[in-house]
């Protein structure tokens, strides 16, 4: 057991899972000699040699296309994408074939391939750095949309998505890289990915969150069980798709009131399918209107900006207080 | 300071087979008989298939497909050089080399009428990776492929095609430049039919040839006539035999025309003039090959129309065996939006089920 930040969780399960499966490598720019601009791959080139530990061409479509191949010939391919910002370019192989291959052929080439990406506003960063834009990759039938927390969830997710024998975007919110640290094992531990994880029980109100969004989330829960003694219920999603409908349906019938805390921007993004699910699944148990906190539909503004445009814990308290008073 | 010249390149094109059938005798590879017998065969074979298909395709019994008539010489010879083991990435006008690797002649049936059971093959290990309808994205899974060839040490090749207009593509490029910096088993082969759809081979690229493109990825290169199957069939497998030895990708570039519209949705005579086809079709490859075989003393017409009775039964067959009423489920893709079951997609497939079920009676 060692009190690990993100980055270093990441990196304990790429190191483990190369270890046991000699079918695992990892490809990306700058993830070899320089182990990645974030560090998440550091060491690994010294313990697993250049033919493990891919420094590719500067060409998105060409790591994750060239993944394609060397997954249906029988590789686990985990490739980094150096900002989500980046990583449109391979959109293209992504809709074409990442999501279709195992549809295409009735299951006969399957691609058990991981694609990282770190993700979300908060670091004072350039263009481009910054954006939230799961909802992209979760659009995608036969994508799978993983996003980490903490530390041990990154960690037992990434190694999951690794063993999964079809393709998980893995997306890291980098705002939460080294913000805080948490215990993580030294033996391997999974999550299953599908999974919205209840972090916290509760009877008056559910809190939906995940990614970056959770730490003002439990934050703004902590200030309203104080000031109002009220019993709120929090939800990691954990996975944004497929979607864990059950979790969340289960605990809006019990509360029958539900707050979603999302970085990204409100329209058509993972708040509204959650309502969505909430209109199907809960509805006759609502007591009030599902409240949505997010980002605005602006194009994200540079980091001068950054802080006004992000959700924070008051907006997310004044949520609550008027989600339970309604 | 000096200005100087740093490097110079030169693109090599080989030709061994003339239009009349006469081959250079310097450069006849001397295929033994029954390996030329074959290679004629398997051309003949994807011509009828192609002219079936586009009956059917008229007639209203197949979708949209794109005929590959006149670039037999290219994906055939390509196809017959491989080894068990090596990767077919093809684009979707290789028809003829699908059928030399072990594709079935229904499976074309069944895809171009709108079923994914086409794509899955007899055995996996055939290796032969599915259409790439978007243009260019097969160049980068080829590069992966041969990386995970010597990853593996398996010795495969992943031997790729890609049409004239699918080298503006990113893909093209990203894949190729990938593949020379990994000294990839791999071979590309352009085929330049002239046409991607309606864009003449003209206006695709400022490039003298497209096999150039290959020199600023650090592979040899080499235009081949792409109708002249012993020119082919000599290129590739100089390439394969450098890709297995470990000395990394080639690019081919197989100049050869489409004979037929791109697909079975295109109308030519929009973009193109008769005179210009009727020229292509004196240098289609079947007659070059069939004359080439008459002068060689294997082949005449009596072989010819038995060898034309052959074919016509094969495809018939197929057809047969595509057009007897089959039961393939409608909720199939429902079992393959992933591996492992999940609940969102357990409850659509029950209300898919349920809707098959209430039918469609009022429309």
């Amino acid at each position: 057991m060692a009190k690990l930040n993100m980055v270093q969780a990441v990196n304990l399960a790429l190191a483990q899972e190369m270890e046991s499966d000699p079918t695992v490598l990892v490809m990306g720019q700058d993830v070899a000699v320089d182990g990645g601009v974030f560090r998440a791959t550091e060491g690994l080139l010294d313990k697993f040699g250049a033919m493990r530990v891919v420094d590719t061409p500067l060409a998105e479509s060409g790591i994750v296309g060239g993944a394609v191949g060397m997954a249906i010939a029988g590789l686990k391919p985990v490739c980094e994408m150096q900002f989500s910002g980046f990583s449109y370019m391979m959109m293209g192989q992504f809709e074409a074939h990442v999501t279709r291959m195992r549809s295409r052929t009735h299951g006969q080439l399957n691609l058990p391939m991981v694609i990282r990406m770190p993700f979300g506003g908060g670091v004072r960063a350039l263009e481009h750095h910054s954006e939230s834009r799961e909802v992209l990759y979760a659009h995608q039938p036969g994508a799978r949309v993983v996003i980490p927390s903490g530390p041990r969830n990154a960690r037992a997710l990434l190694v999951a998505a690794i063993r999964d024998p079809d393709p998980v975007v893995f997306m890291e919110p980098k705002h939460s890289y080294r913000a805080f640290r948490e215990e993580v094992p030294d033996e391997s531990e999974t999550l299953p990915i599908g999974k919205a994880q209840v972090v916290q029980e509760g009877t008056d109100l559910t809190l939906i969150s995940w990614g970056a969004m959770m730490r003002p989330t439990l934050k703004a829960a902590a200030t309203v069980e104080k000031e109002r003694g009220a019993s709120i219920e929090i939800i990691d999603l954990l996975t944004i798709a497929p979607l864990d409908h059950e979790t969340i349906a289960a605990s809006v019938s019990k509360t029958g009131r539900c707050v979603v805390v999302q970085e990204a921007p409100r329209s058509f993004g993972p708040s509204s399918e959650i309502t969505a699910v909430i209109n199907d699944k809960a509805f006759w148990y609502l007591e009030a209107p599902v409240k949505r906190l997010t980002g605005y539909d602006v194009v994200t503004p540079y980091f001068g900006r950054e802080k006004s445009y992000l959700p924070n814990a008051d907006q997310v308290v004044r949520g609550i207080v008027e989600t339970l008073d309604a | 300071m000096p200005r100087k010249q740093l490097a110079k390149f030169t693109v090599p094109f080989l030709q061994i087979l003339a239009p009349d059938g006469q081959a250079d005798v310097k450069l006849d590879p001397g295929l033994p008989d029954d390996t030329l017998l074959a290679l004629y065969r398997w051309m003949r074979l994807a011509r009828e298939l192609d002219e079936r298909m586009l009956k059917l395709q008229r007639q209203g019994r197949l979708g949209t497909f794109p005929p590959n008539t006149g670039q037999e010489a290219v994906s055939v010879p390509a196809a017959m050089v491989m080894e068990p083991g090596d990767w077919f990435v093809g684009a979707f006008r290789e028809a003829g080399g699908r059928l030399v690797r072990g594709e079935p002649l229904r499976a074309a049936l069944d895809y171009y009428n709108g079923w994914e059971e086409g794509n899955v093959l007899p055995d996996r290990d055939l290796h032969i990776m599915p259409n790439s309808v978007v243009i260019g994205c097969q160049i980068e899974h080829a590069a992966g492929l041969a990386y995970a060839s010597r990853y593996n040490k398996t010795g495969e090749v992943a031997v790729a095609f890609i049409g004239d207009g699918g080298t503006s593509e990113g893909g093209f490029h990203e894949g190729l430049n990938m593949a020379g910096v990994w000294k990839a088993p791999m071979v590309t082969i352009i085929q330049n039919n002239q046409w991607a759809i309606s864009i003449p081979r003209s206006q695709q690229t400022a490039s003298e040839t497209l096999a150039q493109k290959g020199i600023a990825y650090g592979m040899p290169v080499m235009q081949v006539d792409g109708n002249d199957p012993l020119a082919v069939w000599v290129a590739v497998t100089e390439a394969i035999t450098r890709a297995r030895k470990g000395d990394g990708p080639t690019l081919i570039e197989a100049v050869t025309y489409r004979l037929m519209m791109h697909t079975t949705a295109d109308d030519p005579t929009k973009y193109r003039t008769e005179e210009e086809e009727k020229q292509a079709w004196e240098h289609e490859p079947l007659v070059r090959t069939r004359k080439y075989l008459e002068g060689k003393g294997i082949w005449d017409q009596k072989r010819e129309d038995a060898l034309g009775a052959e074919v016509k039964a094969e495809v018939d067959a197929a057809v047969k065996d595509f057009e007897t009423p089959h039961s393939w489920d409608q909720d199939e893709p429902f079992r393959h939006v992933y591996g492992t079951p999940h609940p969102v997609i357990e409850a659509q497939h029950r209300e898919f089920l349920a809707n098959l079920e209430r039918g469609t009676d009022r429309g």
